[in-house]
């Protein structure tokens, strides 16, 4: 649900990285919080237990400059992945416009991905909101620790266990390490931004 | 300007507040609370975007981040709420040392936080806010 005020000339759009507990969404906000410091112009919020699990959300705004005359605020959440936190994520997902799932790339945490997108379809269906309507983006985290000779799924049964009916852009990504973090949010802005455009015509 | 768009299903999705719109909101909030001596009130939706924010002048915080929690707080306690059997609660309040901060809901998508210290007592408070909310409400309704 997007604020657009004309009188400011200013759109506030709302994304959320969702997906399994540990999966690294959390990072993925840690890796841009450093990296793009200059437009930023705040702390990130973190709510998180002493375990460093997210509690409630991270958060990170950031402007990303103008398009058609409109200053782009993006709010950037990550929810909480334990499954215990279900009814915690159904709050945060509250006005979502865009979507990154971070999916776990170990081979261990394979059931998992699939069962917290389906969640993410079952918590959007809860505000009347279709998974295949939203703008949103995949990424298949982790793809590092294959240089630490841990297994991981292939890119290709990612693809088939999550993508196949969604179809959305996917990357291949290492949220501690860099690679295509600032390409997935890049991707996902852009979605969004698009999905919007009829209003600021 | 009808500015809540539903879709057909009659969820909302993206609101879009002209000019005249947020210049009364404006006003409604700076003569019926900051007149008061309120140190600052913004204008959310319940999503945590801010819609309209004033201060006092001498009031230096992150706006954006008090509104996503603040947005998240709610949210929380609202459905707290409904799992103990209750429709909503009537009070959402904290009271710091110097600065508190009371919470309202303004129709069905927005809340009005306010900030305000020792000098307001909570009960004439509510009220005002209670006033402002209703003619907020009527604008972001027309």
């Amino acid at each position: 649900m997007a604020i657009i005020n004309l009188r400011k000339k200013e759109v506030q759009a709302k994304i959320v990285y969702y997906g399994p507990g540990r999966g690294g969404k959390t990072t993925n906000l840690d890796y841009l919080y450093k990296k793009l410091r200059d437009r930023i112009k705040t702390e990130m919020v973190t709510i998180k237990t002493h375990g460093d699990r997210t509690l409630f959300f991270d958060f990170l705004p950031i402007e990303i400059g103008k398009i058609k005359g409109y200053d782009i605020r993006i709010q950037l959440y990550t929810v909480p992945g334990q499954v215990k936190y279900d009814a915690t994520r159904r709050l945060v997902l509250r006005g979502v416009d865009g979507i990154v799932f971070v999916a776990d790339s170990l081979e261990v945490r394979r059931k998992e991905n699939i069962l917290s997108l389906k969640n993410l379809s079952d918590n959007l269906a809860a505000y009347k909101k279709s998974i295949f309507d939203i703008p949103l983006v995949m990424q298949y985290n982790k793809r590092d620790l294959s240089e630490e000779g841990l297994p991981l799924i292939p890119f290709e049964s990612l693809e088939k266990d999550l993508n196949t009916k969604l179809k959305a852009p996917s990357f291949e990504a290492s949220a501690l390490k860099g690679p295509n973090v600032i390409q997935t949010m890049k991707k996902i802005i852009i979605m969004t931004i698009d999905s919007l455009q009829r209003e600021l015509r | 300007m009808n500015n809540h768009r539903k879709n057909e299903a009659g969820e909302s999705f993206n609101h879009v507040f002209d000019k005249e719109q947020l210049i009364r909101i404006e006003e409604i909030l700076g003569q019926d609370l900051m007149d008061l001596g309120v140190h600052a009130v913004f204008l959310i939706d319940l999503a945590g975007n801010v819609i309209a924010s004033l201060d006092n002048g001498d009031w230096q915080h992150d706006i954006y981040s008090l509104a996503a929690l603040a947005a998240g707080n709610f949210g929380a306690v609202s459905t707290m709420a409904r799992l103990i059997g209750e429709e909503e609660f009537s009070l959402l309040f904290h009271k710091g040392k110097k600065e508190s901060i009371h919470f309202s809901k303004v129709s069905d998508d927005f809340l009005l936080i306010t900030i305000f210290g020792k000098e307001l007592s909570l009960g004439f408070l509510r009220l005002k806010v209670a006033e402002a909310s209703q003619k907020v409400a009527e604008i972001l309704g027309s």
